[in-house]
C-alpha cells in the first residue's frame, strides 16, 4: 500500500481525532493509533494541535527530544524535517509538535492546512490530535482535516459533548466521521449501570471504528512514555487500538462485544431475573 | 453496585442507571441539537396553541408541543387533542388575512374532519434541519 519512493501529496489521509470533552482519551487514541500504523508498514505523522495544552510528545516518550515545533515551520526558520521528531522504536512514525501557546493569538485555520498539507506530502496517514472544546483551537485542527474520528466514553457529558463536535463536522462537511468508543466497563454495561455500545452508536448515528474497555495499563504505558501498541498486543486495550488501524486501512475486523466478556455472578444473576421478569 | 442498590433492585424500587442516562441524554440532545432555549420554545408554544385554536377547539389541559430526536434529526412534535371544530369558521377565501407562515386552513380542516370526539388526537410533524451551522 505505501509508495515509499515517490511523492504523494493528494493521496494521504488527513484525520482529526477529536471529542469535544476533555480527558476522554484523544491523545492516547492518537499515540496508539500512530505506532499501531507505523507497524502495519504506514508512513505516519501525528500532529499535536493542543497548542495549549500540549501532552502528546510525553505519550509517545519523545518530550526531551524536541528541538524545533511547529511554529518555527510556519515561520520559516526551519525545514520541515528539523521539526519533525522520528520515534526511536518505530521509523515509520514522527511527531510534529505543538508550537507556543502564545501562537493560538495570531494560529489560523490556514496555518494548520499549511503544516498538515506539508507533513501529508511525504506520509500515507496523518494524525491530528485536537484540543478540547470547540472554539478557535478545534475551528483550526478541524479546517486541516479530510476525515474525522470522533472518541468518546458511555458518560453522559461526553457523549453530549461528542454530540456537538459531530454537528459542526458534519456542517464543514467533513466526511467521513467515525466513532471510537473508550474505557467500556463490560460489568457496568451488563449491570445496566452504563450507557451500552448500542445506546451510544443510536444517539450519535455514526459507525464503530473501536470499542476500548477500560484498561489500567493504559496509565502504565503513558507512564513509560511507551504506548501500548508499541509492544504486541497482549492487554485488551492495545488489541483494541490495533484493530481500529486495521479497520482504518479497510481491513474487515471484528469487533468485540464487551457482553461476551466473561460476567460476574451478579450479573448473571441480575440477567437471569430480568429474563423471567419480562416473560 | 453495592449490596444495597443490589436489594433494591432486587425489590424493583430503582430504575438502572443506565436507561436513566439514556433518557436524559435524548432529551438534552434534542434541545442541543434544535439550539432552541426553553423560554423561545414556551414562546413557539404559546404560539402555535393560538393559532390552532383560530380554527379548532382544542384541549389545552392535555396539549403538548415538544421536541423528539433520534437519528441525528430533531423533530417539533405539537400533539394536541381536538375537542372540536369552530363552528363559524374564518371562510376558505380568508387565506390572504392570515398571518404569514402559519399552518394552512385546508390541511387541520381536513384532518379533524368535523370529528368531535375529544380523544382524537392529531399529530404533526415538521423536521428541524440538523444541527444548526455554527456561528
Amino acid at each position: 500500500m505505501s509508495t515509499h519512493d515517490a511523492v504523494t501529496p493528494a493521496s494521504a489521509r488527513i484525520i482529526l481525532i477529536c471529542s469535544g470533552k476533555g480527558g476522554v482519551g484523544k491523545t492516547t487514541l492518537t499515540a496508539n493509533l500512530g505506532i499501531a500504523l507505523a507497524r502495519l508498514g504506514e508512513r505516519t505523522v501525528v500532529i499535536d494541535a493542543d497548542f495549549g495544552l500540549r501532552n502528546l510528545d510525553l505519550l509517545l516518550g519523545l518530550e526531551n527530544r524536541i528541538v524545533y515545533t511547529a511554529q518555527e515551520v510556519l515561520a520559516g526558520s526551519c525545514r520541515l524535517e528539523q521539526a519533525l521528531v522520528k520515534h526511536k522504536l518505530e521509523p515509520n512514525l514522527s511527531l510534529m509538535p505543538a508550537g507556543n501557546p502564545r501562537m493560538l493569538e495570531w494560529l489560523t485555520p490556514d496555518d494548520m492546512k499549511t503544516v498538515a498539507n506539508l507533513v501529508a506530502e511525504r506520509s500515507d496517514y496523518v494524525l491530528i490530535d485536537c484540543p478540547a472544546g470547540v472554539e478557535q483551537g478545534f475551528k483550526n485542527a478541524a479546517a486541516a482535516c479530510r476525515e474525522a474520528i470522533v472518541i468518546t466514553t458511555p458518560e453522559m457529558s461526553a457523549v453530549r459533548d461528542a454530540d456537538r463536535v459531530i454537528g459542526l463536522l458534519n456542517s464543514q462537511g467533513i466526511q467521513p466521521v467515525q466513532l471510537v468508543l473508550n474505557r467500556v466497563r463490560p460489568k457496568m454495561v451488563a449491570n445496566q449501570e452504563m450507557l451500552a455500545v448500542d445506546d451510544v452508536t443510536d444517539i450519535l448515528a455514526l459507525p464503530l471504528l473501536g470499542l476500548v474497555v477500560e484498561d489500567e495499563q493504559v496509565i502504565v504505558s503513558t507512564n513509560r512514555g511507551e504506548p501500548l501498541t508499541l509492544n504486541g498486543t497482549s492487554s485488551p486495550a492495545a488489541r483494541a487500538y490495533v484493530n481500529v488501524a486495521r479497520r482504518l486501512r479497510g481491513e474487515g475486523v471484528p469487533l468485540i462485544d464487551p457482553s461476551k466478556e466473561r460476567r460476574g455472578l451478579r450479573a448473571r444473576l441480575m440477567a437471569k431475573l430480568r429474563k423471567s421478569g419480562n416473560s | 453496585m453495592t449490596l444495597i442498590d443490589f436489594i433494591q433492585r432486587l425489590l424493583g424500587r430503582d430504575k438502572p442507571s443506565g436507561a436513566l442516562a439514556r433518557e436524559r441524554l435524548q432529551l438534552v440532545l434534542a434541545h442541543d441539537r434544535s439550539d432552541l432555549n426553553p423560554e423561545l420554545l414556551e414562546q413557539m408554544r404559546r404560539e402555535i396553541l393560538e393559532v390552532v385554536q383560530k380554527y379548532v377547539e382544542i384541549d389545552l389541559e392535555s396539549g403538548d408541543v415538544s421536541l423528539e430526536t433520534g437519528d441525528r434529526v430533531t423533530a417539533l412534535v405539537a400533539n394536541l387533542p381536538i375537542r372540536r371544530a369552530r363552528p363559524l369558521a374564518i371562510p376558505r377565501t380568508a387565506g390572504a388575512d392570515m398571518p404569514d407562515g402559519v399552518v394552512g386552513h385546508g390541511e387541520i380542516g381536513a384532518s379533524t374532519d368535523q370529528r368531535t370526539d375529544p380523544d382524537e388526537v392529531d399529530a404533526e410533524k415538521a423536521a428541524v434541519a440538523d444541527p444548526p451551522l455554527p456561528g
